[in-house]
């Protein structure tokens, strides 16, 4: 067994591991199948596909949003960070806690103000509250436009799972890919948002007991967690630059802004508005955002592997090898299999909910109010439908044709893109003080800023702006952005009462946003 | 004092935006690092807090 750990082979295909995988991954899809049964509904309707019928209660709603967020890339990007840097790649712990008193703040209101409107996504939010289409289009436009590349990164994860099992070796990059590809679209097509919310189960479930055996039997085989953080910080001491498994003094910047800024940035994204919106209640939002925590636990343990994948001297070409290669090398092949099945489908549930959810925003307010403004509820679901199959094939195509490198650019550029929607959609929830015309310009300019500054500086997350007497702090680019972007929301906010005294139709109350009386 | 209450979910913000504070190797604990033990702890204390609020919110 330890002489297996010391050695990466290049993967072979090993028929127990992916007879394990293919058979979790068949239960799952006819579970995706099954699920159009699931709290049955009309599913010629828009809210019962893309929300589930706003039916799901806490319990429901925390596997899904559990599911909808950890996702596959979570999964490899993060250890695969850590692996490369250390103690930087951790940001995601502070991230994860930030993320949800956040949430029981701002998310029990929209779900609210939305549910009394019959909303589906944050555009018909903006709309209602600021009569203002062009604001609704910016805010579902940046919705899809930073949703796309992260449905891509979701089939990058499910290919390192292929070639971790040496499957590509065998049938091909594209083959798989395909077959996975095309099971996700149809039962998508078919069930709406029932789909990832009952295949959620199993895949955390999995997740949850492979993450577990994971932080219990490879330390032990490596001597412990002390050994593990001395063997990584000694694989770093060779390594030198900014690694270490202690942040350096001039990443503390960089690491705390990068925390507070995706924490802003992760409940805008079409993806989790959806998986919010279908919740029962607002108290059922308000339980999730105290026990969603565990996942952040969890999560940091699978941070973690990026040490044990150091201290277990795992060699490989790029870090989104690193976990796979560690599970190969510390597992037999059927638990390995299990693994592998466990992330993959952690790539399909999160898939699965983006395009829904930028389906809805295309379908709800682009297509509705710029195409044809009459559509029938059947009709508008029946188009819901297909643009999630558009957006998954776009998404497809990203990944078989381009570097992926590129779709990891991207993502970094719908982080802060997404960003840019706040002020109008978190700020909006409590204040309509900024007006609609002064929130478009500064959105425009955030979106502008953020990805000059982004793209100035070579697709790097961080810009060090100074701070007088030459003093430079690295701040992740979002939070320029955003700063730039409320600025002129707020000094236009006045230029535009004088020029245009009257006030856009707001067609919510105060009452909307807070809970019903029972 | 009830209105009051949902300032305690600023807590996890000061406690882990002070970076230079955590991010030291001791006290350790099990073998891990007072930054990593630090993390840990305030994913759960967040969560104790966020009930509190939620709890308080009712009661």
């Amino acid at each position: 067994m330890t002489s297996q750990m010391e050695s990466a082979q290049p993967p072979a295909l090993d028929w127990t591991a992916l007879g394990v995988f293919v058979f979790f991954f068949a239960a799952v899809t006819i579970m995706g199948f099954l699920a159009a049964r699931w709290r049955r509904g009309d599913l010629s309707l828009l809210h019962e596909w893309g929300l589930g019928g706003r039916r799901f209660g806490p319990f429901v709603t925390w596997f899904l949003l559990g599911g909808d967020l950890y996702t596959a890339y979570t999964l490899i990007a993060v250890p695969a960070l850590v692996y490369a840097v250390g103690a930087y790649g951790f940001f995601a712990m502070p991230y994860t806690v930030f993320v949800y008193p956040i949430v029981f703040l701002t998310m029990p209101r929209l779900w609210n103000v939305c549910r009394r409107h019959g909303w589906v996504t944050s555009a018909d939010f903006v709309e209602g509250r600021y009569g203002s289409k062009g604001l609704a289009l910016a805010v579902a436009f940046t919705g899809v436009l930073a949703t796309m590349p992260y449905i891509a990164l979701q089939l990058v994860g499910l290919e390192v799972v292929f070639e971790a099992m040496g499957l590509s070796a065998v049938a091909g990059k594209e083959t798989p890919l395909l077959i996975a590809f095309a099971i996700l679209a149809l039962y998508t097509y078919s069930s709406g948002l029932r789909a990832p919310a009952l295949i959620a189960f199993v895949k955390d479930a999995m997740l949850y007991i492979t993450v577990i055996a994971a932080v219990v039997i490879i330390p032990m085989k490596l001597g412990g967690y002390g050994a593990v953080f001395r063997e990584a910080q000694a694989a770093f001491a060779v390594k030198g630059g900014d690694t270490g498994v202690l942040l350096k003094p001039d990443q503390y910047w960089s690491f705390a802004t990068l925390a507070l800024g995706s924490a802003f940035a992760l409940f805008l994204y079409p993806h989790s508005i959806t998986a919010t919106l279908s919740a029962s209640s607002s108290d059922a939002i308000r339980r999730n955002a105290v026990w969603l925590p565990a996942y952040s636990f969890l999560l940091g343990l699978i941070a973690l592997l990026g040490y044990m994948a150091l201290a277990a001297h795992i060699k490989v070409s790029s870090g989104t090898m690193a976990v796979p290669a560690l599970i190969n090398a510390s597992f037999p092949p059927w638990f390995a299999g299990f693994c592998f099945a466990a992330i993959a489908l952690g790539a399909l549930v999160p898939a699965a909910i983006m395009s829904i959810g930028a389906a809805n925003l295309v379908t709800r307010n682009i297509w509705r109010p710029y195409v044809n403004s009459n559509l029938s509820d059947a009709a508008e679901s029946r188009i819901a439908k297909i643009v999630s199959l558009l957006v998954k094939v776009g998404a497809l195509a990203c990944v078989l044709w381009l570097p992926t490198q590129f779709a990891i650019d991207l993502q970094l550029l719908g982080g802060i893109w997404i960003l840019q929607v706040f002020p109008a959609v978190i700020c909006g929830l409590f204040t309509r003080r900024l007006r609609p015309s002064a929130l478009l310009c500064g959105w425009l300019a955030g979106m502008i800023a953020g990805s000059a500054l982004a793209w100035i500086n070579g697709l790097k997350p961080v810009y060090a702006v100074a701070f007088g007497g030459g003093v430079y702090r690295s701040i992740y680019i979002g939070l320029i952005a955003l700063a730039i972007n409320l600025l002129v929301a707020i000094v236009l906010t006045p230029v535009v009462v004088t020029l245009r005294r009257k006030m856009t139709l707001d067609r919510t109350l105060e009452m909307d946003y807070e809970d019903a009386a029972v | 004092m009830r209105k009051l209450l949902p300032l305690l979910l600023l807590a996890p913000f000061i406690a882990l935006l002070a970076v230079p504070f955590y991010n030291r190797a001791e006290p350790s604990v099990a073998g891990f690092p007072f930054f990593y033990v630090w993390m840990f702890v305030w994913i759960v204390l967040a969560a104790l807090l966020t009930w509190i609020v939620f709890r308080g919110s009712r009661a």
